[in-house]
């Protein structure tokens, strides 16, 4: 089965590099040991846990002793942000945007239920191309603002912020500044020695082709820091718990690998997304693409089909072994389109029927060419089942006593 | 990824009866593209009354073009008395059921079907005549009590995975709740009057059957040697397969239709058909 999946879905996970699992498996089998432990035994998976922290560090930028592992980009994200309310249990203002991954979003949505205090929470709006205003997100800063967390690029839309910049204007302001990169490390270069003013940066495993269940929150030297789990003495105190160690190793290796292939990544990953992104809007009329066409990772496409319906485009592409995915309303389960999109103010006729290409280094040029071919007939064949589609062109759109607002 | 059934995914790659009816008996449109699925149902009648042909055109997810497919095929040959009747549980039921957050996809065809019938009789629309309760997706108060009423719903979400209303801003939830507390405690209220229960959900009527069979039927059979095991039940029809002495019995049959469906019919529903699988 394996072999016949055309897999294009990289920005919900990625496959574990051969060479990353080959660096794990010693790790789950002669190499038990506790890192913390005191005989040579342990103390060798030590020595091995510093080697992959390096990697890692190596990767962004970061110096080793910057770097704390989690469960996961969650994890990253709900330390930092729990952090820095911490840090300053006097201010009660968080900004954040519309568009951050639900990691983000609930966080803030419930921040008040979890702290026991009541925040303000300024959610900045996007753009019809996905993108914020530096001017409002300066004004929305206050004096009673604790953090900013913005992410480095939209896992929707593969849309890249100016998050360097907007870290800088709140650090004049003496406010922290998080940003959710999991999307973005990897992808394009990050190098935190330039970019001094962001205080906290998340990363997930999976996403860099390691495995599920790793996750790395990135904390600035002299950041004010709280703990999240507290337990042992791990990572010196700052999150509580046994390695993962077999995870974090395998994590070391796929961050050397993202290293040597970001070259690779934004030249021919994507040129293959803009042949992909190129050919599905020429072949197919009334497709648009969401999101700024260059301030993008160079993997991602999302392309909105009028008058279909994003889950049916899925369910047709898997006959194929096409992996994709959606911003759809009937993917989630919700009854309303993508947040992201919603956000962006794509139209209701297209928010529904968005697809999402995330490609990978795996990828090959023969995948691009097998979706091209497969694409325009399924948007066809679902047009020609649609009230709203008139043989070749939109038809009336018709008995709606809808009003709501996508 | 959602768990749809082979019939589902069959209707949903292979629609049948995709298209309009030029000259349709009766047009019914529901939804709209911002709710994201829409459903046109046109049929036409032969000249004794029956639907001879009908068409769909749906704008939505997989479930939704099932159960549009489902719909067309389910009212063929039908009157437009016995199409009426039709209900959306009916639907999800030719199609081996459909998750519980699609629900809402066979209640679209039930109303396009309900639409389709009123055009052709030229009356308004029923379900639209109430008031608005979800101004996102545009559910009226009697399409909420119906789903409550016919579907036995009790909380919010089901509410909104059955009819989507409440699936939105969430504005409307209060009212739901209302609506809900209403409807429950007339449905009680009728129930009790009238000393009829109401139709049954398969899953009641699957276990009312499995509880007439254990308390009553299979002690009884036992008695002489033999048991019976319930197999299926696919609408009316009970399938059972007999064990032991009832195997070779020759009263068999007779035993199946006087006793055992003799009594499920008392305890369940009078229309219940049993019929022997043989293995």
């Amino acid at each position: 089965m394996s072999s016949n999946v055309v897999y294009m879905d990289n920005n919900a996970t990625t496959r574990v590099a051969p060479e990353v699992l080959e660096a794990m498996l010693p790790y789950f089998s002669d190499l038990y040991g506790n890192p913390s432990s005191m005989h040579t035994f342990g103390g060798q998976v030590g020595k091995a846990l510093k080697d992959a922290r390096e990697q890692i560090a190596n990767l962004i930028g970061a110096s080793p002793d910057e770097i704390i592992f989690t469960s996961c980009g969650t994890e990253s994200d709900s330390t930092a942000i729990f952090s820095a309310l911490q840090a300053f249990p006097e201010k009660r203002h968080i900004v954040t945007t519309r568009v951050e991954h639900p990691a983000i979003k609930n966080l803030c949505e419930n921040i008040d239920n979890l702290t026991g205090h009541k925040h303000k929470v300024t959610l900045l709006p996007v753009d019809r191309e996905g993108m914020l205003d530096l001017q409002r997100y300066e004004e929305s800063l206050t004096d009673d603002t604790a953090i900013v967390s913005v992410m480095w690029a939209n896992n929707e839309t593969g849309v890249i912020f100016p998050v360097a910049q907007m870290a800088e204007i709140a650090k004049n302001r003496g406010i922290l500044f998080h940003t959710d990169a999991v999307q973005a490390v990897g992808k394009i270069p990050i190098d935190l020695n330039d970019y001094t003013a962001i205080d906290f940066l998340s990363i997930s495993g999976h996403k860099v082709h390691a495995s599920k269940g790793i996750g790395v929150l990135y904390v600035r030297r002299a950041t004010p820091f709280a703990p999240f789990l507290i337990g042992g003495h791990q990572e010196h105190g700052r999150r509580g718990g046994t390695e993962n160690v077999a995870s974090i190793i395998g994590l070391g290796k796929a961050c050397e690998l993202a290293g040597n292939r970001l070259e690779d990544e934004n030249t021919r990953v994507k040129s293959m997304r803009d042949k992909l992104e190129q050919g599905l809007l020429e072949k197919i009329p009334h497709a648009m693409l969401n999101g700024h066409k260059t301030e993008r990772l160079p993997n991602t496409t999302s392309v909105s089909f009028e008058f279909v319906e994003g889950e049916a485009i899925l369910l047709h592409l898997d006959r194929f072994g096409i992996c994709a995915s959606s911003g759809s309303a009937c993917t989630s389960g919700s009854l309303e389109p993508s947040h992201v999109l919603r956000a962006m103010g794509v139209p209701f006729t297209a928010a529904h029927g968005s697809i999402r290409f995330s490609l990978s280094v795996y990828n090959i040029e023969d995948e691009i060419d097998f979706i091209l071919e497969k694409m325009p007939p399924i948007i066809e064949n679902l047009r020609e089942l649609s009230p709203f589609w008139k043989g070749n062109h939109p038809g009336m759109v018709g008995g709606s006593q809808c009003k709501c607002s996508c | 990824m959602w768990n749809y059934t082979d019939k589902v995914k069959d209707h949903f790659l292979n629609p049948r009866n995709v298209g309009d009816i030029e000259d349709a008996s009766g047009k019914g449109e529901v939804g709209s593209l911002a709710c994201g699925d829409a459903l046109t149902l046109t049929f036409k009648l032969d000249a004794d009354g029956r639907i001879e042909d009908a068409k769909f055109k749906t704008f939505g997810c997989a479930s939704a073009i099932a159960s549009s497919s489902a719909l067309t095929e389910m009212i063929k040959g039908l009157t437009i008395a016995e199409a009426e009747n039709i209900t959306n549980e009916d639907i999800a039921e030719y199609l081996g059921g459909l998750p519980k957050e699609k629900m809402h996809c066979s209640v679209m065809g039930r109303e396009a079907l309900e639409a389709a019938i009123a055009n052709y009789r030229g009356v308004p629309i029923p379900m639209a005549q109430g008031e608005v309760v979800c101004e996102c997706f545009g559910v009226t108060d009697l399409e909420i009590r119906r789903a409550i009423q016919e579907s036995d719903l009790k909380t919010v979400e089901e509410v909104t995975n059955f009819t989507k209303a409440g699936g939105g801003c969430g504005n409307c939830h209060e009212r739901i709740e209302e609506l809900i507390r209403e409807v429950r405690k007339e449905t009680r209220e009728e129930a009790r009057a009238e000393g009829v229960p109401k139709k049954l959900t398969n899953i009641q009527k699957i276990k009312m059957i499995e509880d007439v069979l254990e308390r009553e039927i299979r002690p009884a059979l036992r008695k002489d040697g033999g048991d019976i095991e319930l197999i299926d039940v696919d609408g009316d029809f009970v399938m059972v397969s007999l064990r032991g002495a009832c195997v070779s019995c020759i009263a068999s049959q007779t035993t199946l239709k006087e006793y055992v469906e003799k009594k499920l019919r008392e305890q369940v529903i009078d229309t219940l058909i049993v019929e022997e699988v043989k293995k």
